[in-house]
């Protein structure tokens, strides 16, 4: 029986033997491993790039105290972009999942159609929950629009739910009871996580302080970004600084919505507020970037 | 009887699973394309089957020419006035002596031509020039790029294309990827690479478990159910599932699960959800009809051999249902009836700016059931019918709403005939849903869509062509069915508020309802509206007359004399006035007359007074046949005008027979 941290080993020497940059988790609170820099900036523009890591997701919202056997507020997801995408990207999946121990022919595999939007990132795609034995473990997707930009090459993104998958091959009922490593469960590693932040984000976080954050935050950002166009210096513009700055809005309203802090008719204005400013990042990242590779060109020919 | 011709054209398109409800659709219009690709080029042939998996769209195609038919094409020259040099001229331009020119007529003067024979082309090279077309021209809901911006849209990634004429590969390129005579087999039970031909193409496929086709899918599914089925238990049959599932799978079979017999112990309506809408699971019952602790599940592979595809779904299952109980126990926490406040954070409509709440929405239709006549029961179940919206089951199962409430109020003790109201709001939810089946409920159901229809065409988010995010159709449809069907006693049009647009909506329903959901004759459906739509039962006793007595013998000859007098008046211009008996001719126009005076009329019993009316029609008829309408004498006429007026209005308050088209 592979453990918790097995699995995520195995995981991760498969897509290193396939050309993957095995990143670390980013540091700061992301809802989705898709939220990550390695996944929302580097996915735009012309250049391949191969990553997976690692990335614990914050949904305040979904917090259950550590009570309900599947449901968790952070869970942890393994982020994969393969951009482009490989002819054989479902088979290199597939292998992974073998990787893991899951002999696919004595296991039902289906791929169901789940598109995914984001409408805080501007973002979307098509692809599909991919199916075991009836249980949703990944969510793959094929990005064609981040930060309301077109991709210029469209790549697959593979999450997978590192929790669910663990307690399917350990045959455990309970997320809490996977082994984490042997002596370890998974509860005793993060129940008190799970008890604390549900505790803060249902019942203590003061809405006033979240949304002066989120104000304080917001301006920092829309700041930097009116500031980039009359820039003269723009290689040296801090886009990544910026875009933490978006993160942590997108974090705050997540907390102040698990709150019951923003109504339905809110709701849709407050997103659109974290849309404008990830919108602007990414524009920003492309022309950047644009600027870097034209400079790097005229020194080659030079 | 001649043969067929043998199959001799295979396109197989290799596709990353597409989802299952778009596969029919895509189909169709492959077949139709390519039949048109066919008829256009003279290729002869025939499309003979397509059909699909989730991983290829296949057509075979029997009788298609090697190559089109030779043609003639008759090439214009200058006029023969022009003279031998332009002749010449034109000659060496095609290629021939002036000898092979001929000379014609035409309208404009002798003109030399020459006869091109054009040789027809090869089939392989128009197969190869349309096909990419062809392929990428099929429409999908959502389509994609994956090879680079700006590239081949398609619903998911093409990875292969067989494309067979005879057993020629036809050459061509489409979204990067050239045909072959390999397909693929099943992802884990076939080889990666399958050869195939014409002939072999299905059994190649079957070898490496791919069934190509949905019906022997479908087949599948259903006999290995019937083997794992427990004696004394059927499916609930549901013939939109066992599609889905056929087309999710290359290689469908069915095996057993079951679950703890305390969670049946939980409301059927949730159990099914789950296992129908979340796990797409057939669920099984008793001969009874209740609920066993069994569920079918359908995988894509041939065997379960060690029994974990099974363990493992029970295992998702019971973890669904786990949440539903929690959900289940936590929502009794706070009844439905300490929620109506709650109502005002959920938003119903946003474009309503201050009424835009769900518990606005409540209001409205609390004061509409009352106005409807509705019980204090109605009125409580209109109140509560939407609280539901605030429970964690109903936040979970969507689909569930309405359903929850009625339950949650039973559980709650609410009276029954509330309960039962709140339960069937919702519906009708489609044309085939059957309406409310108490009066109260009926009431409700009819005061949420009333209330929806004319919220949203005050504002004026009004359906247009395909376009209809709020399912205002659905709900007008609910509307038309509700009043038609059901006990309550009350005009559409009064409904409506006056508001013109929305009543050019429903008359539209009404007509969509009494043609195509009951199978009226268009024009019987016309001529009865057309004498008033807004009573429904009314309506539907009129046209239930009127389709009995129509193929009697006088009835249609007699529409047919409506139909001229409806248009003699409309010349004359003719708006009305008395009849003077003096002014009567004796013979066939006092027959009519007096025919006319005589008759009487139930005003009720609309099958009785059609039949009568029908027998009027040898009295009309003589009246035609002897009698000058158009009478030199100004005041005869105004008479005889103002005689066929008076019978066209007496007779048009059950339908406007002009309407009627004849023969």
């Amino acid at each position: 029986m592979l453990s918790y941290q097995q699995l995520l080993f195995n995981l991760k020497q498969y897509w290193s033997g396939r050309g993957c940059i095995i990143q670390e988790p980013y540091d700061l609170e992301v809802g989705a491993g898709t939220m990550c820099p390695e996944t929302f900036l580097r996915v735009l523009g012309p250049k391949p790039y191969r990553v997976a890591y690692v990335q614990p997701s914050r949904r305040p919202a979904d917090g259950r105290y550590g009570e309900n056997p599947n449901r968790l507020y952070k869970h942890q997801q393994l982020q994969v972009i393969l951009k482009p995408s490989p002819d054989d990207i479902i088979e290199q999946y597939l292998g992974s999942l073998e990787a893991i121990g899951i002999d696919l022919r004595k296991h039902d595999i289906k791929f169901e159609e789940d598109n995914w939007e984001s409408p805080t990132l501007g973002a979307w795609g098509v692809g599909w929950q991919v199916m075991l034995d009836g249980l949703e473990i990944t969510q793959f997707t094929y990005f064609q629009q981040c930060g309301g930009i077109d991709l210029d090459l469209a790549p697959a993104e593979l999450t997978y739910g590192l929790e669910r998958i663990a307690a399917f091959l350990q045959g455990k009922e309970s997320i809490y009871e996977v082994e984490w490593t042997p002596g370890f469960t998974y509860g005793d590693v993060r129940l008190a996580d799970e008890q604390h932040f549900s505790v803060y984000n249902f019942e203590l976080a003061d809405i006033a302080t979240l949304w002066q954050l989120f104000e304080l935050n917001e301006r920092e950002a829309q700041r930097l970004i009116d500031g980039y166009g009359k820039l003269t210096g723009k290689e040296r513009y801090p886009v990544l600084a910026v875009y933490d700055h978006v993160l942590k809005c997108s974090h705050l309203f997540n907390l102040l919505d698990s709150r019951g802090a923003i109504s339905v008719t809110e709701r849709v204005a407050v997103i659109a507020r974290v849309r404008k400013l990830a919108v602007g990042t990414a524009k920003i990242w492309v022309d950047q970037n644009q600027l870097l590779d034209a400079r790097c060109e005229a020194k080659e020919a030079a | 009887m001649a043969q067929d011709p043998q199959p001799n054209f295979l396109l197989e398109i290799g596709v990353e699973e597409i989802p299952d409800w778009m596969i029919q659709n895509a189909l169709d219009h492959l077949q139709k394309a390519f039949e048109n690709l066919l008829a256009e080029n003279k290729l002869g042939g025939r499309v003979f089957w397509t059909d699909a998996t989730p991983r290829r769209l296949a057509l075979v195609a029997r009788g298609v020419l090697p190559g089109q038919p030779d043609s003639v094409e008759q090439v214009m020259g200058p006029p023969k006035s022009a003279g031998e040099g332009a002749a010449k001229g034109f000659a060496r331009k095609q290629g021939v002596g002036v000898e092979a020119l001929q000379v014609i007529e035409t309208g404009k003067g002798e003109y030399y031509s020459f006869e091109k024979k054009v040789a027809g082309r090869p089939a392989v090279r128009i197969l190869a020039e349309s096909l990419p077309g062809i392929i990428l021209g099929i429409p999908w809901p959502k389509a994609m790029y994956w090879t680079s911006r700006g590239g081949a849209r398609f619903i998911r990634p093409i990875r292969w294309v067989v494309a067979l004429f005879g057993s020629e590969v036809i050459p061509f390129e489409v979204a990067g990827v050239k045909p072959g005579a390999v397909s693929q087999g099943h992802r884990r039970f076939g080889a990666r690479d399958v050869p195939v031909s014409i002939e072999h193409y299905q059994e190649e496929l079957e070898k490496n478990h791919v069934l190509v086709r949905v019906s022997s899918r479908r087949k599948r599914i259903v006999e290995t159910l019937k083997r794992v089925l427990p004696e004394g238990h059927h499916i609930k049959r549901d013939l939109e599932l066992l599609d889905t599932l056929a087309f999710l799978t290359e290689y469908p079979t069915s095996i057993l699960g079951s679950f703890d017999r305390s969670y049946l112990a939980l409301p059927a309506e949730v159990l099914v959800t789950v296992m129908r809408h979340h796990q797409k699971y057939f669920s099984v019952e008793h001969e009874d009809g209740s609920l066993a602790p069994y569920f079918i599940a359908v995988m894509n592979t041939p065997s379960d051999p060690e029994g974990f595809v099974r363990s493992g779904n029970e295992r998702v299952l019971r973890a669904r249902f786990n949440d539903a109980r929690f959900f289940w126990q936590v929502d009794q926490n706070r009844k439905l009836a300490g929620r109506v406040e709650d109502l005002k954070a959920v938003t119903y409509q946003k474009q309503l700016g201050e009424q835009s709440s769900y518990w606005h929405k409540a209001q409205r239709m609390v004061k509409l059931v009352c106005e409807l006549g509705g019980d204090a029961d109605a009125q409580r179940a209109a109140l509560l019918c939407k609280c539901d919206l605030t429970t964690e089951m109903v936040k979970e199962f969507t689909e569930l709403q309405g359903v929850v409430g009625g339950l949650y109020c039973r559980a709650q003790g609410e009276p029954e005939a509330v309960a039962k109201a709140v339960y069937e709001h919702y519906k009708p939810e489609g044309m085939e849903d059957s309406i409310p089946s108490t009066a109260g409920g009926q009431i409700v159901a009819l005061a949420d869509k009333v209330d929806t229809l004319r919220e949203c065409f005050r504002i004026g988010l009004v359906p247009t062509g395909s376009k209809d995010p709020f399912a205002l159709r659905r709900a007008a449809q609910g509307v038309v069915k509700i009043l038609a069907e059901g006990e309550v006693d009350q005009s559409l049009r009064v409904l409506l508020d006056g508001d013109e647009t929305l009543e050019g909506f429903l008359e539209d329903r009404v007509r969509h309802y009494f043609r195509e959901v009951r199978g009226f004759a268009y024009d019987e459906v016309n001529a009865v509206m057309a004498a008033g739509w807004s009573d429904l039962k009314d309506l539907q006793s009129r046209l239930e007359a009127l389709s009995s007595v129509r193929p009697t013998g006088g009835f249609e000859p007699l529409a047919a004399s409506f139909k001229r007098i409806r248009n003699i008046l409309k010349q004359a211009g003719f708006e009305g006035g008395e009849v003077n008996e003096d002014l009567l001719e004796s013979g066939a126009e006092s027959a009519l007359y007096n025919a006319i005076g005589e008759l009487e009329l139930t005003g009720t019993d609309y099958t009785a007074d059609l039949e009568a009316i029908a027998a009027l029609r040898p009295r009309v008829d003589d009246y035609f046949d002897h009698v000058l309408v158009n009478a030199p004498d100004p005041e005869v006429r105004a008479n005889r005008l103002a005689l066929l007026h008076g019978m066209l209005t007496r007779f048009s308050g059950i339908a406007d027979f002009s309407e009627i088209v004849t023969s």
